[in-house]
């Protein structure tokens, strides 16, 4: 009895469902377990917003207060669920002001389907009011984009785009909708899809290449491994560990990479590129056999590629072929996701420990402690420094929280000195370096992971670019925390005057508003720290409270940091000061 | 490195958008393109790009795997010109007088293997489809003559080894069945 009724409920539902285009966006979403959208809504589009508010019990829409933020927002949905994060927009203006947050998906991989509305198609090319070439302007920076002209294919595309997004490397798709496909009827099924014949996100992996790269990595006298973002996307964290713990092999890490191994493991020995850390820079240059783990050799992290790690024979674990010998030419190429390539390497590597190379690593360490960190951590003189206010929150997360961070030298800092026991928890806009990213991320990062503490860290020049989303954590009551790190300067750009252009201090000095003000205007509680003594008591009360909070450091106006590889410069030619 | 002509193959499923997704990589790249044509292929519903670009080695192979990344291609490839055939196919028109009143030009025709395609009172069309030095000698020899309208178009070429094309649309069928 029961099954037949379970059988007429699936016939029910396979049966088509005479519905308009518009209602049909909102059960695909639906169907793909995109139960949160952000966007921001306009003529084009309000056919969906009009659905949107008929299943409003059922799908949460967070209204943005720019469609920017509502990109970002996605972002840091899908980087903290590892879901797909959804925004729309309306078309024109609405439209372009979503290609920043596309543009920051696409090169750091972040699965995300933008839907924009579109004029209707028999307007299309007769530049009406708020038409723009979505598709054209957005073709470069998507992983895929279409635009629908007719309801019936709205299914099809849908399903699509989603299997796109997240599957392979992750990315961001576009699909412009037109007003009128939104309000034609159509016949509605659903299928998702699981399979495009053009595409294939998962290459097999070759067995031939994990017999040469175990060869490689047993016979490795001082091994480094770099890992990047691919870790994370690839859900690859446990086989991670497993292999390190095994191999032996130090592992250090890339800006995205970071939280996908706890911070205290003792295989985690820091972070490589342009500020990372001493020894992991110097001694890439030392390392005999080099294995990249879901990175990508970006210029940040190797700087002069003719001198970078030209005496190690390097393996790549990487699924996008488009990345193998792209920047750095590979010995062995294991092109598969590395949860997969992982397992099979750590069956068959010997169980190993390199303890003089590791005092390597210990030896560096030490200098950069006493030339960099420490002072940095327990400044003397007066004026906070960006890193006592980061080991603050240290202290009172124990590396639980999420880190959001914008883009500059707060973000280095943090990405630096922040504790992380658990992955998924820096959210950073890396390869784009988008200022403005980290409010709004921070909104999608907590939406997407409500059990945890997020703070967003913010530079006082970020801040100010995407500073309007305050509206949308006060209109939802989102219990971020921000931390404005407030130098009153574009603090990198800063630093690179003082180190590249004679101290000519070009538009980088910010005057800047009451931000404690600002943000009680959005009735968020809010305070200023600008003494050592009183910055413990502000943090605590920050941590401790279960709302929305603005924290406020008045940091050192000329604050440099360091370690630095200047751009171009070699990874041997790392500066301490 | 040095550089030198290749003709990268796309096999594309027929999208609207797709010409400016692969454009956008050459783009993005500032690289020139010496010429671009599509058609359809031998397999039903999938088109085929003819692009010829001038470049080192190490960079066309780049270049193909960024083409071979977008979601609507099948696959690339990229050759030189000794592992292709290849033709381009050139429009001459020229004014009928000259037909007549020039012997000479006669004898152009006939030696340069062209066809005439169209004869009116006003003008002529000849066509001539060979390699670029071919076309070119033509246009050279007949523009003594006044030529009204000259149009080359793009390399279309194909490839002396298989492109197994249809074998990976036969794989995937069969995996997804």
């Amino acid at each position: 009895m029961e099954t037949s009724i379970n059988e007429k409920i699936k016939k029910k539902a396979a049966e088509p469902l005479q519905i308009s285009g518009a209602e049909a966006v909102i059960r695909c979403l639906l169907a793909e377990d995109a139960n949160l959208v952000y966007g921001y809504p306009g003529g084009a589009i309000m056919p969906i917003y009009d659905e949107l508010y008929k299943f409003q019990d059922q799908l949460h829409h967070v209204m943005a207060r720019h469609e920017q933020g509502a990109t970002h927002a996605a972002q840091g949905y899908a980087r903290t669920s590892g879901k797909v994060g959804v925004a729309l927009a309306t078309s024109g203006p609405g439209a372009t002001n979503l290609v920043t947050g596309i543009a920051d998906a696409q090169i750091d991989s972040t699965p995300m389907v933008c839907i924009t509305g579109q004029v209707a198609s028999h307007l299309l090319g007769s530049d009406a009011f708020q038409e723009t070439d979505i598709i054209g302007i957005s073709t470069p920076v998507t992983k895929w984009n279409y635009q629908i002209t007719r309801a019936s294919e709205i299914p099809e595309i849908m399903a699509k785009a989603f299997y796109i997004a997240r599957s392979g490397r992750p990315g961001p798709v576009l699909i412009d909708i037109t007003k009128d496909a939104q309000f034609e009827e159509f016949d509605f099924t659903y299928e998702k899809c699981d399979g495009i014949r053009s595409y294939q996100p998962y290459p097999n992996l070759s067995m031939e290449a994990v017999e040469e790269a175990v060869e490689l990595i047993n016979q490795a006298k001082k091994p480094l491994l770099v890992w990047g973002q691919g870790v994370i996307l690839g859900r690859a964290e446990d086989e991670f560990k497993f292999f390190l713990e095994k191999s032996g092999i130090p592992a250090v890490w890339t800006i995205l990479g970071l939280s996908a191994l706890a911070t205290d493991h003792p295989s985690n020995r820091g972070m490589v590129g342009m500020h990372g850390n001493y020894a992991p820079n110097l001694l890439t240059n030392e390392c005999d056999v080099l294995i990249a783990v879901g990175m990508r050799f970006d210029d940040r992290v190797t700087g002069d590629l003719t001198t970078y790690a030209k005496q190690a024979k390097v393996i790549h674990l990487e699924l996008d072929p488009s990345e193998v010998n792209k920047n750095v030419i590979a010995d062995v190429v294991l092109l598969c996701d590395c949860k997969t390539s992982l397992l099979e390497l750590t069956e068959r590597i010997s169980k190993k420990k390199y303890p003089k190379w590791i005092q390597r690593f210990d030896e560096l360490d030490s200098i950069e402690e006493k030339k960099v960190i420490h002072s940095d951590l327990n400044p003397t003189k007066p004026g906070l420094t960006m890193g006592e206010s980061i080991a603050m929150i240290n202290k009172y997360s124990k590396g639980d929280a999420v880190i959001v961070t914008d883009v500059g030298q707060h973000q280095m800092v943090a990405c630096r000195y922040a504790k992380f026991n658990k992955s998924k928890s820096n959210i950073t806009s890396g390869g784009l370096g988008t200022m403005g990213f980290a409010l709004p991320a921070a909104i999608g990062a907590k939406m997407g992971a409500m059990d945890r503490e997020v703070v967003a860290v913010i530079g006082d020049g970020g801040y100010q670019m995407t500073i309007q989303e305050l509206g949308t954590i006060f209109q939802q009551q989102i219990a971020v925390k921000i931390v404005v790190l407030n130098n009153d300067f574009l603090g990198m750009v800063r630093q690179w005057q003082q180190l590249f252009f004679d101290k000519r201090y070009a538009s980088t000095e910010m005057v800047n508003p009451d931000f404690v003000t600002i943000a009680k205007g959005y009735q968020i509680q809010a305070k200023r720290v600008d003494e050592r003594k009183d910055l413990d008591q502000a943090v605590k009360e920050m941590m401790n409270s279960d709302k929305p909070y603005f924290l406020e450091v008045c940091v050192e106006k000329e604050g440099n940091v360091f370690p630095m590889i200047a751009t171009g410069a070699s990874v041997s030619d790392i500066r301490l000061e | 490195m040095e550089q030198k002509i290749f003709t990268i193959s796309v096999y594309t499923e027929n999208n609207i958008g797709l010409l400016n997704r692969i454009s956008a990589i050459f783009l993005k790249r500032h690289i020139n393109i010496e010429s671009f044509s599509t058609s359809e292929s031998e397999i039903k519903n999938v088109f085929r790009f003819v692009i010829v670009v001038k470049m080192t080695p190490e960079k066309v192979v780049k270049i193909v795997k960024q083409i071979e990344k977008q979601i609507d291609v099948i696959r690339a490839y990229y050759h030189t010109d000794e592992e292709t055939i290849f033709q381009e196919n050139a429009l001459y028109k020229v004014k009928s007088s000259s037909l007549f009143e020039e012997r000479h030009i006669q004898n152009i025709i006939k030696e340069s293997h062209s066809n005439i395609v169209t004869v009116s009172p006003e003008f002529f069309v000849i066509e001539k489809t060979g390699f670029r030095r071919e076309t070119e000698q033509l246009r050279k020899d007949l523009e003594p003559y006044g030529l009204l309208q000259f149009v080359r178009s793009g390399r279309i070429s194909v490839s002396k080894a298989k492109m197994k094309i249809s074998e990976i649309l036969n794989t995937f069928n069969n995996n997804n069945i």
